[in-house]
């Protein structure tokens, strides 16, 4: 197990804090660690390695005159539903790329097929498991698997997760998620760094709120209180409720080019 | 939930500065709001350093707590919450995070 150092009031190197392992030293000086040791001062961002990809993925992007959106949510809110009730909207006025996440199936790929969207697929299956988030590494292989100069919005389907697909850039315009109302309206407090990350918020199966102890305007003001930026679209992807507000958002993202 | 991801990018971070010395001791500072679970970060590491090639690496963590600057009321505040980001002040939403979104290898120890 790797020592902790706590530093719970905040400051970078105060010395007012239990010290969890057994010996004293202070912050500087390591010598009691090993004799000879030498420090070498990092100060290297862990994402940065991610972050330079996808700035590569981005430019790609935009050499072959791409927008690109990352697609996230739970699982089960509806997002491979939205996707494919979009594709059948807008595929006749742009041509759209779908890589899309998914730790072992291919089961949302086979919901997309046919409906005039190039599919790149994107196991995230590791060995141990399967990775939680897509990050820009694995876009920039998916994407080799899409005719880029002839497309016009590439959509990231990322993994079915509120937390980690937040951290991670893919080299994407803009972040949009599905959230549903079947979710709870507590989850923008309870996953506040995925809600304030995005740019737009669909607020899909809307057509169930009559069965829900919340109303519409209950989730909004909850996407509101940590993200008072974003744009919140109620919507119901099976009944197409809403649906033309979002199409239409989506024609200005690809038409902002 | 993806520390096992973070101790490789870690690992990858770790590794661009040692070269081939021995790495005993890995300082990351993370702040309150990167989603990083402290213990599952230590036994993800206990793997991936071995995998890695660094068996005696030692990672020790540093924590910074977030802080707010507001545009509703213009104060800055220490956030106590894990929930939220609002300001504790006057509970505005309006907030830019001045601390609390680091996530880096500040040094290393080695032989």
């Amino acid at each position: 197990m790797g020592r902790f150092h706590r530093h719970d009031d905040g400051t970078e190197h105060s010395h007012d804090h239990d010290h969890e392992h057994g010996h004293g030293h202070g912050h500087g000086d390591h010598t009691g660690y090993a004799t000879g040791a030498d420090r070498i001062e990092v100060l290297e961002a862990i994402f940065a390695e991610n972050d330079n990809r996808a700035e590569i993925n981005r430019k790609t992007f935009e050499i072959n005159g791409i927008r690109a959106l990352n697609l996230m949510s739970s699982p089960g809110s509806g997002k491979t539903t939205v996707l494919a009730a979009t594709l059948d909207e807008i595929a006749a006025e742009f041509a759209v790329g779908i890589v899309e996440g998914d730790i072992a199936t291919d089961l949302d790929a086979a919901k997309l097929e046919g409906r005039g969207a190039q599919i790149s697929l994107l196991n995230t299956s590791n060995g141990f498991g399967g990775e939680c988030h897509l990050d820009a590494p694995m876009v920039n292989r998916a994407i080799g698997g899409l005719d880029l100069p002839a497309l016009d919005l590439v959509i990231v389907e990322n993994v079915g997760n509120l937390v980690c697909p937040a951290e991670f850039d893919v080299g994407e315009h803009a972040k949009a998620m599905v959230y549903s109302v079947t979710e709870g309206e507590d989850k923008p407090l309870k996953y506040p760094v995925m809600f304030r990350s995005v740019d737009v918020v669909l607020l899909n199966k809307i057509d169930l709120l009559p069965h829900l102890d919340a109303d519409v305007d209950t989730y909004i003001a909850q996407v509101r209180g940590v993200n008072p930026a974003a744009t919140i679209l109620p919507v119901s992807a099976r009944t197409g409720a809403g649906m033309s507000e979002w199409f239409d958002w989506l024609r200005g993202f690809v038409r902002a080019r | 939930m993806h520390e096992l991801s973070l101790c490789r990018a870690i690992a990858g971070v770790v590794k661009h500065h040692a070269g081939d010395r021995r790495v005993d001791v890995v300082r990351v500072r993370v702040g309150a709001l990167r989603q990083v679970v402290p213990d599952s970060l230590a036994f993800c590491w206990t793997i991936v350093r071995d995998d890695e090639d660094m068996p005696g690496a030692e990672l020790e963590l540093e924590f910074v707590r977030a802080e707010v600057q507001c545009s509703g009321c213009g104060q800055q505040s220490e956030i106590e919450s894990r929930w939220s980001v609002a300001c504790p002040r006057c509970t505005s939403a309006d907030v830019t995070v001045v601390r609390g979104e680091e996530f880096l290898v500040t040094s290393v120890d080695v032989t």
